[in-house]
């Protein structure tokens, strides 16, 4: 059958408009003159690459080093939101999936309103629920917020992965004289790591992302690597640092979901094989 | 469960506590609290003084029903480019092998491994008057001209730049003062770029799951390729096409970093006045009354959406079927006469 050239051929484009600023980013990372943004001297002649950006992130140089220590506070809040959610997110959808009470329609409400809010109105409301009880911004409020936005992301993750929850293995486990708990940590979570790392990830992704939110509770000096680079773009002469660094995010964030890959492929292989 | 309700009903608590007080204490009281923070008036110190209904009657400043407006309308552009977009995207990918599919749907997420403030701030940069997008868009205003010139038309008035449906509008060549950066037109491709994978992942699942032997046998029965692309695809994939609307307006409503770094002072949205009110002149109950305003501008359609599928539902199926067998015979019936 004749397949539509007019669709592929929008796709294409579309696919090179999505890649434009990233390739970007990577060239951007290379180049020499941080304040005009140019590979060309005022002459209009070519300077060159040049890899000093990346030498001065190593070596933790005291230009960049605000740039690295609002890029480590990024991860440390990413990785504790994603704690915090994922424990939330998991009796949070144990419940919603396990019971069907008043309560539980509530409860659904609440799970799901925050996932149609725009985030400035998260963002906002927190502010607010601050300034009225009189508690200044800080590391602590960042991460009340990004644990609370991120929560209803894992629920949503895990009900779907619960849809195809065998529950009469829970059923049987407690036949055979297993207390409530030890059912959860011996079978219920086995079964649900899958869909709470898939989660966690998500969670992980939406937090070291989120500059929104944070720029509404993050209060005077503390600044994750979104909001330090949002306050950086009026006048800098590091910008190159900026790109050179998710550069290397982004080289790190594919070597670490090909590995990944591999591991589950792997993983799929040999039960397979183990099934045979 | 071979439980007593006692026993149920208190690992139902315990499970349903900690998320549930989470959400009370961190998303719904502060939602309240915005509510009432409405009907305060503001303290010379920025703090919140005592009840009224000032905040609501300064609500009519002429500043705020044209932001609100201009949100709505730079809210519908984004929505309507990237669902134009993503639908032949969604097309294309659906109709390839599986294997892939999978590739394809990956490329198209992968850009959300780098930071959106990063992102952006490449499009601020591309779009600077020194940088190479600015020439491209200066060629195409000469080239307008010259086929304005052409065809000896009158020069459309300049008026509002980014004033038409699809972002660019009529303006004079002039090198120095006409910027894509800072303008209406750089907010919308920029949030279409940032929106459109949200846009093409929904219609893409719908169409996956579309039966695409109903187009073959609609050309077959003599269907132009985009007739039946238009008449059985798209109401095909209606669902699909709504959550992607959905997923689009929302965050364009409430977006405010796009604007802020590449809109400048001409493209001043919602979200930018609630966190000028919020941080920058500390007018709390102005902040609070703008976040209800976008609140509700949210809102509305999503209840407009959930009464539709409602509705829809019920008999989604039927109608498809229906609609597919009057439009087959009207093509056939076509197809005979010709």
């Amino acid at each position: 059958m004749k397949k539509s050239k007019i669709s592929l051929v929008i796709l294409g484009l579309v696919l090179a408009f999505l890649y434009i600023p990233i390739v970007l980013v990577v060239v951007y990372g290379f180049i020499p003159n941080g304040i005009t943004m140019s590979f060309f001297d005022s002459n209009g002649a070519f300077i060159g690459f040049t890899a000093k950006w990346y030498e001065r992130i190593f070596t933790g140089a005291s230009s960049v080093q605000p740039l690295v220590d609002s890029f480590w506070l990024s991860l440390t809040i990413a990785g504790l939101a994603t704690l915090g959610s994922c424990v939330l997110g998991t009796t949070a959808a144990l419940a919603l999936h396990r019971y069907r009470s008043r309560i539980q329609t509530i409860h659904h409400a609440l799970v799901y309103t925050p996932l149609i809010m725009p985030d400035i109105l998260i963002g906002i409301s927190l502010l607010m629920l601050f300034v009225a009880v009189r508690v200044d911004c800080g590391f602590a409020t960042i991460l009340i917020a990004h644990i609370t936005f991120c929560v209803s992301y894992v629920v949503m993750t895990l009900l779907a992965r619960l849809q195809d929850f065998d529950d009469r293995l829970v059923e049987a486990a407690r036949d055979l004289g297993a207390g409530p708990l030890y059912t959860f940590f011996h079978v219920e979570l086995p079964i649900l790591m899958p869909g709470i790392v898939a989660g966690g990830l998500l969670a992980f992704t939406l937090s070291i992302d989120d500059v929104v939110i944070t720029s509404f509770v993050n209060g005077a000096g503390t600044n994750t690597f979104p909001t330090y680079v949002s306050s950086m773009t009026k006048h800098s002469r590091n910008l190159p640092a900026v790109f050179a660094l998710s550069t290397l995010m982004l080289v790190f964030t594919c070597a670490l979901v090909g590995v990944a890959k591999l591991l589950t492929r792997r993983q799929q292989s040999l039960n397979t094989n183990k099934g045979k | 469960m071979s439980d007593s309700p006692m026993r149920t009903s208190r690992s139902e608590w315990g499970l349903t506590t900690p998320s549930f007080v989470w959400l009370l204490v961190f998303f719904a009281i502060p939602a309240v609290i915005v509510f009432l923070f409405t009907f305060h008036a503001r303290t010379p110190e920025g703090g919140v003084g005592p009840w009224s209904f000032q905040t609501w009657r300064e609500l009519v400043d002429p500043d705020y029903p044209a932001i609100v407006w201009k949100t709505l309308r730079v809210s519908f552009k984004v929505t309507l480019w990237s669902i134009l977009l993503a639908l032949p995207c969604a097309y294309a990918i659906a109709r390839m092998e599986k294997r892939w599919r999978a590739i394809v749907a990956g490329a198209i997420m992968l850009p959300f491994w780098t930071s959106f403030v990063v992102r952006v701030f490449a499009w601020k940069t591309m779009l600077h008057p020194d940088g190479w997008l600015q020439t491209c868009y200066h060629a195409y205003l000469h080239f307008k001209m010259w086929v304005c010139a052409w065809f000896s038309a009158p020069p459309p008035a300049v008026s509002n730049p980014g004033g038409c449906l699809l972002g660019l509008s009529y303006c004079p060549v002039d090198n120095a003062t006409t910027t894509i950066l800072d303008s209406e037109a750089a907010v919308v491709l920029v949030s279409v770029y940032t929106f459109l994978p949200f846009a093409i992942m929904p219609i893409y699942t719908a169409a996956e799951k579309f039966d695409f032997s109903l187009m073959e046998a609609a050309r077959d029965l003599g269907a132009k390729s985009f007739y039946a692309f238009r008449k059985i695809f798209i109401p095909g994939i209606r669902q699909g096409i709504v959550s992607a609307v959905l997923m689009v307006f929302i965050p364009a409503i409430g977006s405010y970093v796009i604007p802020q770094m590449v809109g400048g002072t001409s493209c001043i949205l919602i979200g930018n006045k609630i966190f000028d009110r919020a941080m920058a002149n500390r007018n709390i109950p102005h902040a609070s009354a703008l976040s209800v305003l976008m609140a509700v501008s949210v809102l509305v359609p999503i209840a407009v959406v959930i009464w539709w599928r409602a509705r829809q539902n019920a008999r989604d199926r039927k109608r498809l079927e229906a609609e597919t067998t009057r439009m087959m015979t009207s093509v056939a019936t076509a197809g005979g006469v010709a």
